[in-house]
């Protein structure tokens, strides 16, 4: 039996496709301003790129903010049990998942089973989001997937107080006039992500081993910045993009 | 998709609380009798939610409620605009929402009823916030009335001997300014009847809301919110205790006929903090969307749980004791005590608690509760962020997420 998977989060919108024996193959693509289309678009894509049809897919289960958007879908699950069961999936080790999504951050905990225990969400704004990456990537004028690379290159990380996104870029936007290296600044927006997102995880208590999900884990100048302030590895998942979508594959799939 | 309950009409209109009806009555005559207090030779005393209101019944002066006012103009969703024209007057957006549009709506008349009567002195007691304080002095000052402070001391662990003589003195105190704002000596008769009918809706009060220990529950916290309304402005007259007499019947008639509030009640939680007001219809049809019944909650039975003061030899100083032990004027951990009894009493699955921007006393401390209430009891707790009035603090997607995704980790518990 086939099972999709459908994470439509603010940013982009992702699909896996999952049989018994593994992971089929998955896609990704802008969510854009309608998340119906995008939901339908990615699955379609992804089920033509492996050669498959339609009717070869017995359960599509959706998540991520636009869920409840995709008429065609048997069920809609949020993406917190998605990203726990997408993560106990690819390592039933795991009993902490840190996810920072492109609105906002979780931090999850699993039992034994791979069932979440508790979860803790960040409050209602875009602090230390992927948006919030993306705007001081604009600021900086710099592509995102160079951050990685910058922030290695850094010293004396700069010091950015404000984690308002729209204080933030104001911030960083007086550092860049005072001549700060970009290097400095990007990883100083690094140090200050990872001291949030670690406060958020306090709050529940981290268990380890702990991993990553979500697109910005891609980015590994903040992983290591929350390592750092973690004083703990994270375990790396090898498709935290597409984590949320696997969950709710694996979920299908479990409904038979 | 979330599986929605097919309600057929009977079983919709079954649920209906009929006293519903008897209540919006009372309240329209309580507010009538306030505004027109004046033209009736009538006194009227703007107090605070938790204020010492039996010595006013007893001489005859209308209590004016600011904060049920302030319930009002949130279910109202009047206010986002009240808010703001306060804090156009220079208060800050930081400051309970009750207070900002209590100070705002005096000047302009607004809200739903077109305001409040004016007050002829103020009564402010300080058991539920410090916040009161400066907010009575602020309308003190722009009505030019007299202000009467009533201080309960907060009670870290026990409520002592002399914070006791403390709080008596207080009321002895309350007598001797009533007597000079009425121009007439105390009734002390009047007083005591008063207090005995308070006690009654009180006690009246605790039975309903114990008719939710029963499965299904017949009622839901959003019902207890609504209901208050009357042991919050009316309780110490011979109309509360009545209408609670109706409405203890109305629910124990529905125990016996097994009518639930959410028809297939799968998870009970226990709420926490003051309502979220413009928004109790979608929370409500959101948590039965998931079966999901909130039998019980910590706000409506702050109330109730002064009942339990009760003492016919000495009425003054079962009020002294009632009105100092209030829910939140006591410490996190007697806070967490009443926690750990309510989710034993109504057999909880899983606490919500509202983090509520307005309400500091009531906010701060609940990531501990919450903590303690998950490792010590095995119960899990969701915490929402909003407020109780002002919407600004409101996000549907991320409340919407959150709930949904507490329901399902319930399930997850339930399963194993």
């Amino acid at each position: 039996m086939i099972a999709a998977g459908i994470d439509i989060g603010s940013i982009t919108t992702k699909a896996v496709l999952l049989s018994e024996e593994g992971i089929l193959g998955s896609h990704v693509r802008f969510t854009g301003y309608n998340a119906e289309q995008a939901g339908r678009t990615v699955l379609d894509e992804l089920a033509a790129q492996l050669g498959l049809k339609r009717k070869d897919i017995r359960r599509i289960i959706s998540t991520g903010y636009g869920r409840r958007s995709l008429d065609f879908a048997d069920r809609a699950l949020t993406e917190i049990i998605c990203h726990g069961a997408g993560a106990f999936y690819q390592n039933s080790g795991i009993r902490c998942i840190i996810d920072i999504g492109g609105q906002d951050s979780k931090v999850i905990l699993l039992d034994e089973t791979g069932k979440v225990k508790d979860f803790v969400m960040n409050d209602k704004c875009a602090a230390g989001t992927g948006r919030f990456l993306e705007v001081m990537a604009r600021a900086l004028e710099v592509d995102l997937e160079a951050f990685p690379v910058l922030a290695v290159k850094a010293t004396s990380p700069a010091r950015i107080s404000n984690l308002c996104t729209v204080f933030a870029e104001s911030e960083v936007i007086s550092l860049i006039a005072k001549g700060t290296p970009r290097e400095e600044i990007v990883a100083g927006i690094h140090q200050a992500i990872a001291q949030r997102v670690v406060a958020l995880a306090r709050r529940i208590g981290v268990r380890e081993p702990v991993t990553m999900t979500g697109g910005v884990a891609r980015n590994s100048g903040l992983v290591s910045e929350i390592e750092r302030e973690l004083s703990l590895p994270i375990i790396e998942n090898p498709l935290p993009q597409v984590n949320g979508a696997l969950g709710a594959a694996v979920l299908g799939l479990r409904m038979g | 998709m979330t599986a929605v309950n097919t309600i057929t009409p009977s079983a919709a209109d079954e649920r209906k609380i009929q006293s519903v009806k008897r209540m919006k009555e009372i309240m329209t005559a309580y507010y009538i009798d306030a505004k027109t207090a004046a033209e009736n030779n009538k006194k009227v005393a703007w107090i605070t939610s938790g204020g010492p209101v039996e010595p006013l019944i007893a001489m005859d002066v209308i209590p004016v409620y600011p904060e049920n006012h302030g319930a009002m103009i949130g279910a109202a969703k009047m206010g986002i605009d009240l808010c703001e024209r306060s804090e156009q007057m220079g208060y800050a957006r930081d400051l309970c929402s009750y207070a900002r549009a209590d100070i705002a709506c005096a000047t302009v008349d607004g809200g739903p009823i077109g305001g409040l009567p004016r007050p002829d002195f103020l009564v402010c007691c300080n058991n539920i916030c410090g916040t009161v304080l400066k907010w009575y002095e602020v309308q003190a000052r722009y009505f030019n009335v007299p202000l009467f402070i009533f201080d309960t001391p907060f009670i870290h662990t026990e409520f002592s001997i002399e914070a006791q003589k403390y709080v008596r003195r207080q009321f002895e105190e309350f007598f001797v300014f009533l007597e000079e704002q009425c121009g007439r000596r105390f009734d002390g008769d009047r007083f005591e009847e008063t207090a005995r009918l308070s006690y009654e809706a009180l006690h009246l009060w605790q039975d309903i809301l114990d008719t939710t220990t029963k499965r299904p529950s017949p009622m839901t916290a959003f019902d207890a919110f609504t209901h208050l309304a009357l042991i919050v402005t009316l309780r110490g007259t011979r109309t509360a205790v009545d209408y609670y007499t109706q409405l203890r019947e109305e629910m124990l008639g529905r125990v016996a006929r097994g009518v639930a509030m959410v028809p297939r009640e799968e998870h009970r939680l226990l709420w926490d903090n003051l309502p979220i007001w413009y928004r109790m219809r979608w929370l409500s049809e959101t948590f039965a969307s998931h079966n999901a019944s909130l039998v019980a909650d910590t706000y409506t039975s702050a109330w109730s749980g002064m009942g339990d003061h009760f003492d016919d030899k000495d009425l003054v100083g079962a009020l002294a004791s009632s009105y100092a032990n209030i829910y939140i004027n006591i410490s996190i951990d007697r806070m967490f005590e009443s926690l750990k009894k309510k989710i034993q009493k109504y057999e909880i699955d899983g606490l919500v608690m509202h983090s509520n921007r307005s309400c500091k006393p009531y906010s701060f401390g609940q990531y501990d509760l919450q903590r303690r209430v998950m490792d010590e009891l095995g119960v899990p707790a969701l915490v929402i962020e909003a407020d109780m009035v002002d919407e600004r603090a409101f996000s549907e997607a991320q409340v919407d997420t959150r709930i949904e995704a507490f329901v399902e980790t319930l399930r997850q518990k339930r399963v194993s």
